[in-house]
């Protein structure tokens, strides 16, 4: 999946994270997390992230994540929109999402 | 019997009340995609309540999904979704015609083909919303094999017929009226609509006792708090589960003696009172009542 602008999605309340994602000049992928359950989460979270990344197929992105203690299907969803978002993609083949 | 006494309403796109949608025991949760999600957000509520389902477990609660109506943008690609996320029911905002239910019942058809999900097993509510609707209600009612109740929706209701909402209900009465007769007619469950002012319980009340004198199974609501004081008043009291034990003896000893008939506190009991009467201690046991413990009550006093 190419990034082609950036894309957001999700908020700061309680429970959600904000997401940020857009191509990556350097062509590696960067995460930039925030987290207020960092200390206890902060690696979970990250190699959640790039899981979610390799399993799309995007190889090159700066993510910035500001996380208000979200559930693992949460930012799941949030990264998702953010990424069909940025790669300007409106059909969507749910067959083909986990 | 299936309890739907409750069926709380959840902004399609809020993650702490999404994730937290069951633990204020409604009998049924409805993620909303339609009217709570703005036009913009409608793809990120739509991947919100796809994971949701998949990944938290809401116990015995239904889960139902209110999809954009599918003469929208929207509508078509949430049936694409939510099929595949398995919610219990869909539910169909401003339901008009039987051709209304019609199309969702077949678009819903295909995905559960593509996704290799058995066929028929997504069940449907219809909710109408205006004087079409109410007008069609029985119509819609037989559309599908799917639908499993139709819900009425108020507010819209209200604007569509010019006029506003009372505490009374008048303007309601109607259209109340024939949907619960056109559900019943069809051997569906009819739900209210939601009640706004949630801090006005004394009127909330009121009007929870007024919908299922009428015959209503339950009401939508917006409030968790909500939830208890309806379930509060659908839930039999004491003296209606010792009248319907007392009853349903009764009809077992005629029946024991070879006689069809009995008679309890001089009042001939026939089969419309036992059915009610059984229907009673089901409601009863559904509800959480141990009934075993009121069996020991009934001795002690005796």
């Amino acid at each position: 999946m190419k990034l082609i602008r950036t894309g957001k999605a999700g908020t700061l309340e309680s429970s959600d994270v904000m997401i940020t994602v857009k191509n990556n000049p350097a062509n590696k992928i960067e995460i930039n997390l925030q987290s207020i359950v960092e200390k206890q989460f902060g690696r979970h979270i990250r190699s959640f992230v790039e899981a979610v990344l390799e399993e799309m197929e995007v190889t090159s992105a700066i993510v910035d994540i500001d996380d208000r203690s979200a559930l693992d299907c949460v930012i799941r969803a949030r990264l998702e929109t953010a990424l069909y978002r940025a790669a300007g993609i409106t059909v969507f083949r749910w067959e083909a999402i986990r | 019997m299936k309890l739907r006494r409750t069926m709380l309403y959840v902004p399609g796109n809020n993650p702490n009340m999404v994730k937290d949608a069951h633990i204020y025991r409604s009998d049924s949760v409805m993620f909303d995609l339609e009217d709570s999600v703005s036009v913009n957000e409608k793809d990120s509520a739509r991947f919100l309540i796809f994971q949701a389902l998949r990944c938290i477990d809401y116990e015995n609660t239904e889960t139902v999904v209110r999809i954009n109506g599918l003469n929208t943008p929207f509508g078509a690609d949430d049936v694409e979704a939510m099929v595949r996320a398995r919610p219990h029911v869909i539910r169909l905002p401003k339901t008009e015609t039987a051709e209304d239910i019609r199309q969702v019942d077949s678009l819903i058809s295909k995905v559960e083909k593509k996704a290799g999900i058995e066929e028929g097993s997504i069940k449907l509510f219809a909710a109408i919303e205006n004087a079409r609707g109410v007008v069609n209600a029985y119509q819609i009612a037989l559309s599908s094999p799917r639908l499993v109740g139709i819900a009425f929706g108020a507010e819209d209701f209200v604007t569509n017929l010019n006029t506003q909402r009372s505490k009374e209900g008048l303007e309601l009465f109607t259209a109340r009226q024939e949907i619960l007769m056109a559900s019943r007619a069809a051997g569906l469950h009819a739900i209210d609509t939601v009640f706004a002012d949630v801090n006005d319980d004394e009127g909330f009340r009121r009007e929870v006792e007024l919908i299922k004198s009428m015959g209503f199974d339950g009401k939508s609501v917006i409030n968790p708090r909500q939830v208890s004081i309806v379930h509060e008043i659908y839930t039999p009291t004491f003296e209606q589960i010792h009248s319907a034990r007392k009853i349903l003896r009764a009809i077992e000893k005629a029946e024991r003696e070879g006689s069809g008939v009995a008679a309890v506190d001089g009042r001939m009991i026939d089969k419309p009172i036992v059915e009610r009467a059984r229907r009673t201690l089901e409601l009863a046991q559904l509800s959480g009542i141990y009934l075993d413990e009121i069996e020991e009550e009934e001795s002690d006093a005796q």
